[in-house]
């Protein structure tokens, strides 16, 4: 590796690019789909929950970095599970005292971020290997192409299911009968109340992969 | 040094484990405080809002104690608990226990010279728990307010008691079947949700939730439940 | 009673996989056929039942609110809640090592067709959650918490097992070419999901 490298260079942005489409974590990699699905119902706990993984990420890569030539091999799996629930406690007691409706939202969920497989792979497969620096962009994007995935669904799922974007009713307001109702409602529309329930975040992210497998033909599996 | 020795390798995790430690208990000891008064924050806003005071979740503790005035603790017999602080009984565990043997709370408000009596409920919904407020008008008969709230109930579906409309209902119900007729088991009706909608004249019901038989359950059973065990109350005082 | 209601609940109602999506990475990586789908299901019934009474009693005893008061009743101030996911993690990845090496000391058999999936299982979020929705669901006696946890396991066995067996049909069949592989076993999950919801509701 050279001495110097810019902080921006191209391999270091490919880190932060990748995984937002041809390397995503949950379409591609194929990590962190438990924690990803149970949060969309609505699109701001999902943001919460898509930064939430993205600031653990990146700081237990770049902890695990600085530590790598420390860290006795033996003990190293529990060394990190130690370091990622230290820093998810963190996050959660973070969350309760200053973002608290949220918190309830999520409830266990963000202590599920421990054993979100995308945190440990990417300590393993990244963060032991690499300098500090790579590793936190590479922690950045992997957290942004979790966090992508977790918007996309949980705007689906917001917007058709209960009309309303991060608890904004933009299309309108939907009253007892047709008569009080407003905007799209007052046609007659309605919310489709199945996008809410579990199952459709599965099938939307089946969705996701159809389409960007039929983009990207490269991703296709045989 | 060697890094596989078994001498560094407890060196290590000990240092990680006295330094990970000492970060978690500072940093939960500075964000305790304010965690805690945001749960009792959120219970007096509330118990405010089922007497129609709506307030912001911080603000709530000051106005909390202009509009109430006591909070009671009572046995299963209606007799007062003097030991045992209404604001702290975790009906969770309460009811756990044998109906005569629990702490029931109660909560009397007064708002605009009026008397308010709220109580708290709590039950099980289809998934999970479900828990809300009523209060009772000074003639203990006449719903004042209600709200609910759940643990995971159906998106859409059950949950939708805590939107307004569900809750507004509730308002101007009556709980006894005779009103002048006091608060005997016999006399004692309750406000239940009507599944395909209430009719306009019957003082007892609401209209319950399509696609939510059993969350509606929940909540009717959970009224009936809660304010049965505080008949004895109202018909001594 | 009331263990058989939580019992059936956990398999069916609450769901690991249906209802939470709990341990969806190996559940999608290790699904492509029934013999290695069963192995891992039985792994994780193994370790869910150990684990989730263990978390059980080391939270009720030293973690909650007050839970140290059988030292001292000085220390029922004392609320290490703040620690539960360290503790409990730190109980998994030791329990799993535990159990890696008692199977490969005294069921080499065993070992050989369970013993690739135990190291997967530290980082399975079923696992995990299985102790957090314990500690959420303030059970009331240790025998619940082996209930629930053992109900758990079978569940996600049951939705993995039904999903290999699935997939090893799917093969022969025309899948748009982009959605095959992972794309067609996230939607096969969904649907999965939608038929467990049948269940939703059931009371014993």
């Amino acid at each position: 590796m050279a001495e110097k490298e810019s902080l921006f260079s191209k391999k270091n942005i490919q880190l932060l690019k990748n995984p937002l489409n041809t390397d995503n974590p949950i379409t591609v990699q194929v990590l962190g789909v438990c924690s990803a699905l149970a949060v969309t119902v609505q699109l701001k706990p999902s943001i919460v929950m898509a930064i939430s993984v993205m600031v653990v990420i990146a700081a237990s890569n770049v902890i695990v970095s600085l530590l790598r030539n420390l860290i006795p091999n033996r003990v190293r799996i529990i060394v990190q599970l130690v370091i990622v629930a230290a820093l998810v406690i963190l996050v959660d007691l973070t969350l309760k005292a200053y973002s608290y409706d949220v918190s309830k939202q999520l409830s266990v969920f963000i202590g599920l971020i421990i054993t979100n497989c995308i945190v440990m792979g990417r300590l393993e497969a990244f963060a032991l290997a690499n300098k500090p620096w790579a590793s936190f962009l590479d922690g950045l994007g992997n957290g942004a192409g979790y966090g992508l995935i977790l918007v996309v669904v949980s705007f689906f799922r917001e917007l058709l299911g209960s009309g309303k974007l991060g608890g904004w009713e933009i299309l309108g307001h939907k009253g007892k009968t047709i008569a009080d109702s407003t905007g799209l409602y007052g046609f007659g529309y309605e919310n489709n109340g199945f996008m809410l329930l579990a199952p459709m975040a599965l099938i939307v992210v089946g969705i996701y992969i159809w389409i960007q497998r039929s983009i990207n033909v490269k991703l296709i599996e045989n | 040094m060697d890094r596989n020795s078994n001498t560094y390798t407890f060196m290590f995790s000990s240092i990680l484990v006295i330094v990970v430690a000492l970060i978690l208990a500072f940093v939960s000891q500075a964000t305790k405080s304010k965690y805690e008064s945001n749960i009792e924050n959120e219970k007096m806003q509330s118990i405010l809002a089922t007497i129609g005071v709506a307030v912001d979740r911080d603000k709530a503790s000051g106005l909390y104690n202009d509009y109430i005035k006591e909070s009671l603790t009572l046995n299963a017999d209606g007799s007062l608990n003097i030991g045992v602080n209404a604001f702290d009984i975790n009906l969770h565990k309460e009811l756990k226990k044998d109906a005569n043997k629990q702490s029931f709370p109660l909560y009397i408000a007064e708002k605009d010279g009026k008397k308010y009596y709220v109580i708290p409920l709590y039950g099980a919904g289809l998934w999970d728990a479900i828990w809300g407020y009523v209060a009772l008008e000074s003639d203990k008969n006449t719903v004042a307010g209600a709200i609910f709230d759940h643990k995971g109930e159906t998106p859409g579906l059950g949950a939708q008691i805590t939107e307004k409309w569900f809750q507004e209902q509730f308002a101007g119900k009556t709980i006894l079947t005779d009103a002048s007729a006091g608060f005997t088991d016999n006399n004692f009706i309750s406000v239940r949700t009507v599944k395909g909608g209430a009719k306009t004249d019957d003082a007892h019901a609401v209209d319950g939730i399509s696609g939510s038989t059993k969350t509606a359950d929940g909540i009717n059973n959970m009224i009936q439940e809660r304010l049965a065990h505080y008949l004895i109350y109202f018909q001594n005082n | 009673m009331e263990l058989a209601n939580i019992f059936i609940k956990s398999i069916f109602i609450d769901n690991m996989i249906f209802a939470y999506f709990l341990g969806m990475c190996s559940y999608l990586a290790v699904s492509k056929t029934v013999k290695t789908a069963v192995g891992l299901g039985a792994a994780v019934i193994f370790v869910l039942t150990i684990t989730v009474p263990i978390n059980y009693l080391l939270d009720a005893y030293i973690l909650r609110p007050g839970a140290l008061q059988w030292l001292d009743a000085s220390y029922a101030d004392i609320d290490l809640s703040f620690l539960s996911y360290i503790m409990f993690i730190a109980v998994i990845a030791a329990m799993v090592q535990l159990v890696e090496m008692i199977v490969e000391r005294f069921s080499p058999a065993l070992y050989s067709s369970l013993g690739i999936f135990l190291p997967l299982i530290a980082v399975n979020c079923a696992i995990l959650g299985g102790s957090l929705f314990m500690q959420q669901k303030d059970f009331s006696t240790i025998t619940e918490s082996v209930v629930y946890g053992f109900g758990s396991g079978i569940g996600w066995l049951l939705a993995i097992v039904a999903l290999a067996s699935i997939r090893e049909k799917i093969t022969y069949s025309n899948v748009p070419a982009p959605l095959r592989g992972l794309g067609i076993t996230f939607i096969i999950t969904g649907l999965m999901a939608i038929a467990f919801m049948s269940f939703m509701g059931i009371k014993l």
